[in-house]
């Protein structure tokens, strides 16, 4: 199976004041399509900064990163915030819904940036709700949804403009265990029958368990003891 | 217009503070709206002064003897002379309804005042009715006068030759001036009957209006006309009336300047307060613009949709302001005579270029900071 996201040699450093915090080193990753996988590490090690890297929000210090069959570190950020409208799905940990958008308004916003017409956004944004189990709550606003169902939303936001890279941090953090549940089993169901490839950042071992690969990071780096799920 | 949707409903995330900047913006434009309305109202005024027709006021306290009509026509380059009495000032019914009424030789009135209005037969009419009078058309309106009908009038200072105050008037027809609105506010009536019935002053106008042919021999005329009177009791001062209108208006004040100013410290006011609240807005959404970006929002884009936020909110408070202006103009304007009656169409082109500027000068600071986040940072809130 072909690698959606290829890091060759990946550093990355940030400079605060005046010191350089090197955050990640000469790392090296492959994740074939379809793959469902699981970062996990202790705080600081590394996991969000290589997510931020793979979904394009950040470009390395050095090294390459090849994602969806584009070098991506070499892009400006107008032709990466382009790519990632076409590529990559997002789901954070705090959900980052608008709170003045409805629910179906939140899950247009991707489709916003393509040539669909009104109509065949708005039959896409009910798809992608149906599909989460939302479509009952279509014209609420985020303050009115539980946590569960706002991740929900943005799981329908993040899948809306059919991107093949899912990128997740910490999804379920903010979540009790059964709305956790119901989040994972919905990523595992993108994973299975839409063939999503889907990075995963998390704390969470039982979260992990979801993933079909497991792969820990510590001080920057990959480490041994990667797994795979059952 | 696919953007609209999230332009407004980020315009609307603090509802009260979004109100209270709308307030402050649209009463800038009403204010806006009203003084640039007068303004422009006393720049008609003197822009729809004749340039050939020369007043000739009294230069002290005494009027001038009509007797100098002759002498007056007589002087090359003058084409017409017309002549009007001292004003009558009366009230109607009651004190405080006050009305004007000019007497004038109406034939020679007419002619030297082609942008007066009035149907031939009305003025003919006026010319065989003795004690008759010609209405303008906003003084008749304001009190409800039909043709036919008998207006009695009781002067503050006129007196008749047997002792009375009361003057007595037929009312034979209107007149319209559509390019000088403020003389429709009084009424004409015969300068014979006046001058027959008054108690003193007879014999005299206070006014000539010469018509010359030549507007650039204005000066050379003017003071031809002055030196007529140079050794008699009754000087004479002599201007052009666009002269004369615009020494009545520097008599109230630098017009102008009053009001750029007032205009100047409430915009300069206005754009900080916009600034600010546009600034606050955008501060407060830095994770929103994160996850734009994230989802693919270009930093044009984000730009756009500050700008257009801005632009949305001074464009509607300017709306406001001069639809307030619009239905609160026709009251503050009747007051003052010369404004006119309607909004005019510069007012409204000015006002939409300020809100165009205001919204710029407030949507533009911010909408680079927005466009200036690193995602990363943005979705942290930093």
């Amino acid at each position: 199976m072909s690698a959606v996201v290829s890091l060759r040699n990946v550093a990355k450093s940030y400079t605060r004041g005046k010191q350089t915090v090197e955050v990640l080193h000469s790392l090296n990753l492959e994740i074939p399509e379809g793959e469902f996988l699981a970062l996990m590490g202790p705080s600081g090690s590394g996991k969000t900064t290589l997510l931020n890297l793979i979904g394009g929000l950040d470009k390395p210090t050095q090294g390459e990163v090849n994602v969806a069959g584009e070098r991506i570190d070499n892009l400006t950020s107008g032709q990466l915030a382009k790519w990632r409208a076409r590529h990559v799905g997002f789901i954070f940990q705090f959900y980052n819904l608008m709170p003045m958008l409805t629910a179906e308004k939140n899950v247009e916003l991707p489709l916003l940036l393509t040539n669909l017409s009104s109509a065949q956004r708005m039959k896409n944004v009910h798809a992608a709700l149906e599909l989460v189990g939302l479509a009952d709550r279509a014209k609420h606003k985020p303050a009115e949804l539980s946590g569960g169902q706002q991740q929900r939303v943005a799981i329908a936001r993040a899948i809306i403009a059919d991107p093949s890279l899912l990128v997740c941090d910490e999804p379920t953090g903010d979540l009790d265990r059964q709305m956790a549940e119901e989040i994972l089993g919905l990523l595992q169901l993108l994973n299975r029958e839409q063939n999503k490839t889907i990075v995963m950042v998390t704390h969470d071992p039982k979260a992990a368990d979801h993933a079909g690969r497991v792969l820990h990071m510590d001080k920057g780096q990959l480490v041994d003891g990667a797994r795979s799920a059952a | 217009m696919k953007y609209f949707p999230l332009v407004w409903a980020a315009l609307w995330r603090k509802k009260v503070r979004t109100i209270l900047t709308l307030l402050s913006v649209s009463v800038a434009f009403l204010l806006f709206g009203l003084l640039q309305g007068i303004n422009a109202g006393f720049d008609n005024l003197v822009a729809s002064s004749s340039l050939n027709r020369i007043l000739t006021f009294s230069g002290g306290s005494l009027p001038i003897p009509i007797s100098a009509l002759e002498r007056i026509e007589r002087i090359p380059g003058v084409t017409h002379v017309a002549y009007v009495g001292m004003p009558l000032v009366a009230e109607y019914q009651q004190p405080q309804n006050f009305v004007v009424g000019r007497p004038v030789e109406v034939q020679r009135w007419f002619e030297a005042h082609p942008e007066l209005q009035t149907p031939d037969a009305q003025k003919n009419l006026l010319i065989e009715t003795r004690t008759g009078a010609l209405v303008g058309k906003t003084l008749a309106d304001k009190y409800g006068w039909q043709v036919g009908d008998t207006i009695p009038l009781t002067s503050s200072r006129t007196r008749r030759t047997d002792g009375s105050l009361d003057w007595t008037f037929e009312i034979v027809g209107f007149y319209e001036a559509p390019t000088r609105v403020m003389v429709e506010n009084s009424f004409l009536f015969n300068y014979d009957y006046f001058d027959e019935a008054r108690a003193s002053d007879n014999g005299t106008v206070v006014q000539y209006v010469v018509t010359i042919e030549d507007p650039s021999q204005t000066a050379e005329i003017t003071e031809v006309i002055d030196s007529l009177f140079d050794n008699s009791p009754n000087q004479t001062r002599s201007m052009s009336e666009q002269e004369a209108a615009e020494t009545q208006l520097q008599q109230i004040g630098d017009l102008n300047y009053i009001i750029t100013a007032v205009v100047g410290a409430a915009f300069f006011t206005l754009l900080f307060l916009t600034g600010n609240t546009m600034m606050q807005s955008v501060r407060e959404r830095t994770t929103e613009f994160g996850v734009l970006k994230a989802l693919g929002f270009t930093d044009t884009a984000v730009i756009a949709s500050v700008v257009s936020e801005s632009v949305l909110l001074c464009g509607l408070g300017a709306a406001i302001g001069i639809g307030g202006t619009a239905l609160l103009f026709p009251i503050v304007s009747s007051g003052l005579p010369s404004a006119g009656s309607g909004l005019s169409g510069s007012v409204i082109i000015y006002s939409t270029v300020l809100a165009i500027v205001v919204a710029a000068a407030s949507g533009v600071p911010p909408a680079w900071r927005a466009s200036r986040l690193a995602v990363v940072d943005a979705l942290l809130g930093r």
